[in-house]
């Protein structure tokens, strides 16, 4: 039973049972609960983020310039992440549509009058330079999550059709600006909300047989450059200096490092800079090469650490829209470590995911962060009951 | 509670029904990973040998190759941007000994400044220690010689030879070519990382900017063999030849004729020497673009070599502006050059006739209002008619029409001339300008008293002051309209791309646009007549510039009132003065029965339209027409 000052606030049964068994909290326990912080998933987060340091400042040619960069740009998503802790889901759950729409709105801006960079439209200048695709990220599984709160479990076929098309817009306009690799993460993280609001596995299954000429489909609407990077997969060697040349490239840097690698800064692959773009998407290369098979296996197993930790967070959770929003947030941080690991291994086709929290660059990282930050809010506010 | 508003909801089975999931998904996740970890088992274990060899004999690199520039000519095929080579000097942090030593030596000897060795000494340590570090761009013939002599004493440093944007004829072009200048983060942002790959430059301005895409070109790449250590050796030397694979060629950039004529770019540069100003010269039946001079001007190669900061800063803080484009983005009152257009509108909606007559005192007053609009001849022009209210600038004529022709009016056949809206020249940053109406002025201010439209704003629209502005590219276009009675073209200043192996040239085609649409034919002759006796007349304004002549031309002079001088702008007094003049402005075509060339110019500050800015359009037109000094 919580106590808060004199008042002793009683419980409803439903709630109650919903309630993990509490554990006697420790003083420190207290000051982070307080803090809205959740301690196992800061630790593991930080072990990554020190561990990608090491890894970059390698990549980089032992640039402390670029190093200093990462190290501002990780203190600035860390603050995010904290910040964001600090908001109550309730009050999360409140505003998502307006951010939802908000982030609609940035969209249609971007596509109508946003900045060009390496060929598309992904940024908008309002003061700041953003690209508002990093807030849909978080934006579609909000929304879904918001949608389904108060609706039936698992959701009837009108409720999935009407999120469907939640997400399904923001996807196309992504895709059109042309930003695949990010269009398909965000579709992801909404239909992610869906399977774990329990969407059943015949509609999965039936969905499934759709997806073919949906893939015939998306293979029309890919740009030049896409088809190619799905074609070099199946043949890396016909395009030695594309996205051909970086998976052998990556490969060669990966398998020449052994179980123990071959010391950090010590990779010939990433320092006669065979190896492009090992400071950002590929950066997991540099790793393979310097730190062997027992450096990835390392890094890897903080990564589901992360993961588990998040889930367990989801199953935690006292209210549907929590309970979604931190499930699509730790599968999705997943499936960017899959998609990243893979693409890098020469598993699946080359899309532009970097690797959270070691690749270079600093976009995406408050994002990510965020959601962290959004986890540890849900798992803090817990036993602060919902009014 | 949710649960409580709506009962369909089960929160157990809700709640088991989402575990479920996550197992569910925890399975697939711990599958998906054990396939990466399979995969990197067999890459890093089972196969850890055969990449592990292949990393040892992995010394092929690739070198992206730069293209080169596409060459810029004028109409008749001069050059007026070409690439020269240069020297560049550069140091390879692995070879030499003792970085700062050598900077501060090479700082003492004045090849380089003292102030940059902080700079480089960072590059060098931030790279691969094999590539080198430029030092300094372009390498004077001394510094050359200089350096040939110490060059022993400085091993790892060394010359290189590139290719420079150069200028031949620099600040005369400067506004209409633009410049290139080094790559920035900001570029590197907005370009393909894979075409520039090896490119140093982009273009800034001008059509180096606009026709970037043309210019460019494609980077191509080629096999280097790298030793233990990342250099290069020999390619020969290594049995490595004869697996490379092929090198991809770059592929040049196209070359760019422009339709700017380099001698009247020259005639108009030096007439407008010492003074600010634009002049914009076009072909009235293309658009073409024949001469665009802003004064002051720069040499664009200091930024195609790279300038000091103290350099930079001088051409920025210049109070004269040199880096501003006048003719394409500077706005002006347009003052009476207006007229003739007015004249149409007034015919057209029927505000006034050929013969209507209005006495002219000197000055015009509203009904109900003390106010003096004033004409700018203080003894007034006597009765004037259309004809004679254009030829002799009769101000108080179209105060008296502007009433009943109002502003609305004005603004739609302004418009139509193209005045108030983007040209759509083929250059960047080109400015609107403003032409008012009702409706811009509710939109435009905030508070309700500034919304409303005045009586006398009409007044002084009519001879184009108060809040109109032009540019004076928009000034030339309309000129060509008028030449060529109600067609109008797109001004464009380039006028073919050719590729740069083949020569095959593509043509650009002009772009009409809608016509000036003026029912009555004879409105024309009556106001293009008047504008011919601007330059011709026995009273016309100009008749001191036109008289003459070995051809006939046509005209109208303009003199815009300099509203105010900004309050964060410090002058003395005698200059403070000088820029409280009116500014000089002219429009005029010629031949008049057959025009071939439209010009409009602005002299700031240069007090008189016909006496200071009609001479220089007449040398201009001169010139074009074979009449001029060089033709004689």
């Amino acid at each position: 039973m919580l106590t808060s000052g004199s008042v002793t606030m009683r419980l409803s049964d439903t709630q109650r049972l919903l309630m993990p068994k509490a554990a006697p909290l420790s003083d420190f326990g207290l000051i982070m609960r307080r803090l809205h912080i959740d301690g196992p998933l800061l630790v593991a987060l930080l072990l990554i983020s020190c561990f990608g340091l090491f890894v970059l400042y390698s990549a980089v040619g032992e640039s402390n310039r670029l190093l200093m960069n990462q190290v501002v740009r990780l203190g600035v998503a860390f603050v995010a992440m904290l910040i964001v802790a600090q908001l109550p889901p309730d009050f999360l759950r409140r505003w998502t549509p307006w951010g939802y729409f908000a982030g609609l709105l940035l969209l249609i801006l971007v596509l109508t009058k946003g900045d060009v960079g390496q060929g598309a439209r992904r940024w908008l200048d309002l003061g700041i330079r953003f690209q508002p695709s990093e807030a849909m990220k978080l934006g579609v599984p909000m929304m879904t999550a918001w949608y389904l709160h108060d609706r039936q479990i698992p959701p009837r076929l009108g409720h999935l059709a009407i999120i469907a098309v939640m997400i399904a817009v923001p996807t196309l306009m992504i895709a059109k600006q042309p930003d695949l690799g990010t269009a398909l993460l965000i579709a992801a993280s909404g239909v992610i909300v869906i399977v774990l609001a329990g969407m059943s596995f015949r509609l999965m299954l039936g969905l499934g047989v759709l997806a073919v000429p949906g893939a015939m489909l998306l293979w029309t609407f890919m740009q030049d450059y896409q088809k190619q990077r799905v074609l070099t997969l199946l043949n890396p060697d016909s395009d030695p200096l594309g996205a051909g040349y970086n998976i052998i490239q990556s490969k060669i840097a990966i398998g020449s490092g052994g179980l123990f690698g071959k010391g950090w800064t010590n990779g010939s692959q990433a320092q006669l800079e065979f190896l492009p773009e090992r400071d950002t998407d590929f950066i997991f290369a540099v790793l393979g090469e310097e730190f062997g098979l027992f450096g990835v296996l390392t890094l890897l197993v903080l990564y589901l650490f992360v993961v588990g930790r998040g889930l367990y967070i989801a199953t935690q959770a006292h209210d549907t829209y929590s309970r979604l929003l931190a499930g699509s947030i730790s599968l999705t941080f997943m499936v960017y470590v899959f998609v990243n690991t893979a693409m890098v291994t020469g598993l699946v086709p080359v899309v532009g995911v970097p690797l959270p929290l070691v690749s270079f660059g600093g976009t995406s990282m408050v994002t990510l962060m965020a959601g962290f930050g959004i986890l540890m809010s849900i798992h803090s506010h817990r036993k602060l009951l919902p009014h | 509670m949710s649960a409580l508003l709506s009962p369909i909801k089960d929160i157990h089975s809700e709640r088991r029904l989402f575990i479920a999931r996550v197992v569910l998904s925890v399975v697939v996740s711990l599958l998906l990973m054990g396939t990466v970890v399979a995969r990197l088992v067999q890459l890093q274990v089972v196969d850890h040998k055969l990449f592990a060899e292949k990393s040892q004999g992995n010394r092929v690199r690739i070198e992206p190759v730069p293209p080169i520039r596409g060459l810029v000519f004028d109409r008749k095929g001069r050059v007026i941007a070409q690439n020269l080579p240069a020297y560049q000097l550069e140091l390879i942090p692995e070879q030499v000994a003792d970085i700062d030593d050598t900077l501060n030596r090479l700082a003492a000897i004045n090849l380089i400044e003292f102030e940059d060795i902080e700079r480089f000494k960072e590059l060098s340590r931030s790279g691969p220690r094999f590539k080198p570090v430029t030092l300094e761009f372009r390498l004077s013939d001394e510094e050359i010689a200089n350096f040939a002599i110490q060059r022993p004493r400085f091993p790892g440093v060394d010359f290189r030879p590139r290719l420079v944007r150069h200028y031949p004829d620099g600040a005369a072009v400067a506004h209409a070519v633009g410049y290139v200048g080094a790559l920035s983060t900001n570029d590197l942002q907005r370009l393909d990382p894979a075409a520039y790959a090896g490119t140093s430059h982009t273009g800034k301005t001008g059509v180096e900017s606009s026709y970037e895409s043309d210019l460019h070109g494609d980077a191509g790449y080629r096999h280097l063999i790298a030793n233990a250590r990342g250099r290069q050796v020999p390619s020969r030397a290594s049995e490595l030849l004869d697996t490379l694979p092929d090198d991809l060629t770059p592929a040049p950039g196209e070359n760019v004729y422009l339709s700017i004529d380099l001698d009247l770019q020259m005639i108009a540069t030096k007439a407008l020497e010492g003074r600010r100003g634009a002049l914009v010269a076009i072909d009235p039946w293309t658009g073409e673009i024949l001469a665009l001079v802003s004064a002051p001007s720069f040499d664009p190669n200091l930024f195609a070599v790279g300038m000091s900061t103290q350099q930079y800063r001088e051409l920025r803080d210049n109070p004269d502006r040199p880096l501003f484009n006048r003719a394409v983005r500077g706005t002006y009152p347009p003052g009476s050059t207006i007229k003739p257009m007015l004249a149409l509108a007034a015919l057209e909606t029927g505000a006034t006739n050929l013969t209507r007559k209005t006495l002219c005192r000197g000055y015009f007053q509203l009904p109900g209002d003390e106010h003096r609009y004033r004409d700018w001849k203080p003894e007034g022009h006597g009765p004037v008619d259309l004809h004679d209210a254009i030829a002799q600038s009769c101000d108080v004529y179209f105060y008296e029409i502007s009433r009943e022709v109002g502003i609305d009016a004005m603004h739609d056949y302004l418009d139509r001339f193209g005045l108030g809206t983007k040209t759509g020249i083929d250059l960047d940053s080109e400015s609107s300008g403003l032409v008012p109406s009702k409706e811009w002025k509710r939109s435009a201010f905030r508070n309700r008293d500034d919304q409303r439209w005045y009586h006398g704003e009409t007044v002084i629209a009519s001879i184009g002051q108060g809040y109109m502005l032009a540019s004076p590219l928009q000034l030339a276009s309309a000129a060509a309209a008028l030449a060529t009675r109600g067609q109008r073209y797109r001004p464009h200043i380039v006028a073919a791309i050719e590729d740069a192996l083949t020569n095959e040239r593509r043509i650009i085609a002009p772009e009409r646009l809608p016509d000036v649409e003026i029912s009555n034919e004879f409105y024309w002759s009556t106001v293009v007549g008047a504008m011919h006796d601007v330059m011709q007349g026995p009273r016309g304004t100009a008749r001191a510039v036109g008289t003459g002549a070995p051809y006939e031309m046509a005209g109208k002079s303009g003199t815009a009132q300099v509203v105010s001088i900004a309050q964060d702008e410090e002058y003395d007094d005698a200059e403070l003065e000088e820029r409280q003049r009116d500014h000089a402005l002219f429009i005029s075509f010629a031949p008049y029965d057959n025009p071939r060339i439209a010009v409009a110019l602005i002299v700031e500050n240069g007090e008189s339209g016909s006496g200071v800015a009609a001479p220089i359009a007449r040398s201009i037109m001169d010139a074009y027409l074979g009449f001029g000094d060089d033709a004689s």
